[in-house]
């Protein structure tokens, strides 16, 4: 065990604050797709930066795990460094940024490019985990719908998306049905990350502090984008290349890169470029990859 | 050429280092001491002790020195550390009749047992700016005290109206029980009246007061009159256990406002005067009138009254929006980045126009 601020209960949490998460996230797991309201404390980061990630991180780790956050898809975006380190200095557990590393990854809008394994736990930062918020403000409201699996409403919205726009406008967040049973808000993932919820060997497990809502899929969990039969699920995505790694079929973010319409796209997960570089491919912006050891 | 986002890490320590000298200011201007705070800028430590739901005067003074004087930020702070603390038991109900009050007006009554005590108030000074206090070093303002020694018990203005059987009693279900803990149980609804008065004491002070007078301008009007304003002292008394009674463990400022509203009487209630409660620690009189007026606002199903569709009358809207440790996480959150899903939009809203341009072609195919 590596040594960590004494000053702190192991990753920051009494462990009876742990048992009641772990309790939630038991009968989420038990229960795919259903949120399991949960007594989220006040952490020591704003609501709505991933506090619900953060517990659910803190009730997960061991001292043995090795944790790797991203927002973003990135591991250097500002808030995931300072959830890293908050974990650093409170649990004093090994870190990293290679997916194919981590036990736990706590995440913030993406889910990695490379596929997960068996053990590894990714943990969704979720805002707004209702799916039905949007189209029902009352949480007394949606709470009855999902107890009947009246979704009605959900199919509605989307067919009016297609009537007015000739698409499903939703382009992140994209609702899914989980197990057949519960409609499920994946949190703000983009559309083209939903088919990776499906099927995976992965633990995934979805925080929402400030709403104090966990939810959950299991290993091997049945996951389905909403659709309609003559408007399948489009996955959507940027249609070219990453600049820098030259990768294809996987999430770009696209770059301004001057004042006259320039522009470039790249990884959205850095960690997945930077190991396309390191085994030598190259895009047209791609740099030698010596000394960038992340 | 593109620049990777990397030094996020370095970007955020320089940050830190930035903020601490921002937070000094002039370093030829002395440095505020957390004592000048705690005693000088009083009603923001209240403030901050009410929101933050803890008692604790000089580390609600170092929050807000550690905030730069955001209020908002130092409730934070100390919320944050609230709950890292262990929960030793529940007091016994505070006795605010025995309360020691620096302060107690009626709008009711001309006079009542106990009388009209002002205390220290702003409400008739004229608000002119005092160039006197930009001066440093003056002589100790120093008021004058009564001899005769403070009331034992003041007794509440609403008994009187109680007795004579025109105030609507509280109901005992009201407080049955063990009182519940908002911060260690989510939030449900129906909520009880403890579990709203509870989150309303620990609201923002600003959507509180903002919700109340909306009821005072007609969103959920229902006629309050401040029964009872007092401020004071009280003693916070708690069982232990080994000894099998109650002892006092300290004292303890608080605000407690009690409204007299107007009730022509329902289906279920015969015409009486009915109560909203407003209770916060430290001396927080906007706060606590404005609990009591929200409070009686969403008592409207108990009384048998018409939900007239007001913010104040909706329990649900109050307490899911009153906390301003929740909201500004969530309103400053859209600060972080949010690019994955911005280019997810992008990409949509490029073949939406893309489509539209080309023809109305999947609007008749969809509306067939």
């Amino acid at each position: 065990m590596t040594p960590q601020d004494t000053e702190y209960n192991f990753a920051y949490l009494d462990e009876q604050t742990k048992r009641m998460i772990r309790r939630a996230l038991l009968k989420a797991v038990a229960i795919p797709g259903y949120q399991v309201p949960f007594a989220s404390r006040e952490m020591p980061m704003p609501y709505g930066w991933g506090t619900g990630g953060v517990q659910v991180t803190a009730a997960t780790l061991t001292p043995e795990d090795t944790l790797k956050v991203i927002d973003q898809g990135a591991d250097d975006t500002t808030n995931a460094v300072s959830i890293r380190k908050f974990f650093q200095k409170v649990a004093g557990i090994s870190v990293t940024e290679k997916t194919a590393e981590a036990t736990v990854i706590q995440t913030r809008h993406r889910i990695p490019e490379r596929d997960l394994e068996a053990g590894q736990i990714l943990v969704y930062q979720v805002p707004i985990p209702e799916p039905l918020r949007f189209l029902e403000p009352r949480e007394t409201e949606t709470r009855k719908m999902h107890a009947l699996a009246e979704y009605g409403l959900m199919h509605v919205k989307l067919y009016e998306d297609i009537a007015r726009h000739g698409h499903i406008a939703t382009a992140y967040a994209y609702p899914v049905l989980v197990e057949g049973r519960f409609v499920m808000d994946p949190s703000p993932i983009p559309k083209f990350d939903n088919p990776k919820l499906s099927n995976s060997p992965a633990l995934q497990l979805f925080g929402a502090g400030r709403e104090q809502r966990i939810h959950a899929i299991p290993p091997f969990t049945r996951v389905v984008s909403l659709d309609f039969e003559d408007h399948p699920f489009e996955r959507g995505g940027a249609d070219a290349d990453c600049a820098i790694c030259a990768a294809s079929g996987v999430y770009l973010d696209e770059v301004i890169v001057d004042d006259a319409g320039g522009r470039m796209f790249v990884c959205s997960d850095t960690d997945h470029c930077r190991e396309r570089l390191e085994a030598g491919h190259r895009g047209p912006m791609g740099a030698p990859a010596e000394g960038e050891a992340a | 050429m593109y620049v990777a986002v990397k030094g996020g890490e370095r970007a955020i320590d320089n940050a830190h280092a930035w903020l601490a000298e921002a937070r000094r200011g002039d370093v030829s201007v002395p440095e505020l001491s957390v004592p000048q705070i705690r005693e000088q800028m009083t009603l923001a430590v209240n403030r901050v002790m009410a929101e933050g739901s803890l008692h604790d005067p000089d580390l609600a003074a170092l929050a807000i020195k550690q905030a730069r004087g955001d209020l908002i930020e130092a409730i934070f702070l100390i919320r944050a550390y609230r709950t890292t603390l262990p929960r030793f038991g529940a007091s016994e109900p505070l006795d605010t009749g025995a309360m020691a009050v620096s302060r107690r007006v009626s709008a009711t009554f001309k006079d009542a047992p106990g009388g009209q005590v002002l205390g220290p108030t702003f409400d008739y000074t004229h608000r002119l700016i005092d160039f006197s206090l930009a001066a440093e070093a003056q002589a100790n303002p120093q008021a004058e005290t009564a001899e005769a020694p403070p009331p034992p018990r003041t007794p509440h203005i609403a008994e009187f109206l109680d007795a004579e059987g025109l105030l609507q009693p509280e109901r005992e279900d009201a407080g049955a029980g063990a009182p519940p803990d908002l911060t260690r149980q989510p939030l449900a609804f129906p909520a009880t009246r403890a579990l709203r008065l509870q989150a309303l004491a620990r609201a923002d002070e600003g959507f509180t007061l903002s919700l109340a007078y909306s009821t005072q301008r007609g969103y959920g009007r229902n006629h309050p009159f401040v029964g009872e304003l007092r401020v004071g002292v009280v003693a916070v008394e708690a069982e232990i256990p080994e000894l099998g009674f109650a002892v006092e463990i300290g004292d303890i400022e608080l605000t407690e406002c009690e409204t007299v509203n107007q009730f022509a009487g329902s289906k279920t209630e015969p015409p009486q005067f009915t109560r909203g409660y407003g209770l916060t620690l430290g001396h927080c009189e906007r706060k606590a009138i404005s609990m009591a007026l929200v409070d009686r606002a969403m008592r409207w199903q108990e009384l048998g009254e018409d939900f007239a569709g007001a913010p104040a009358q909706d329990e649900e809207f109050v307490l899911s929006h009153c906390d301003n440790i929740q909201a500004t996480g969530f309103l400053e959150h859209i600060k972080l980045p949010h690019y994955v899903d911005f280019q997810a939009e992008l990409e949509l809203i490029r073949t939406l126009r893309r489509e539209a341009a080309a023809g109305p072609d999947p609007v008749k195919e969809a509306a067939e």
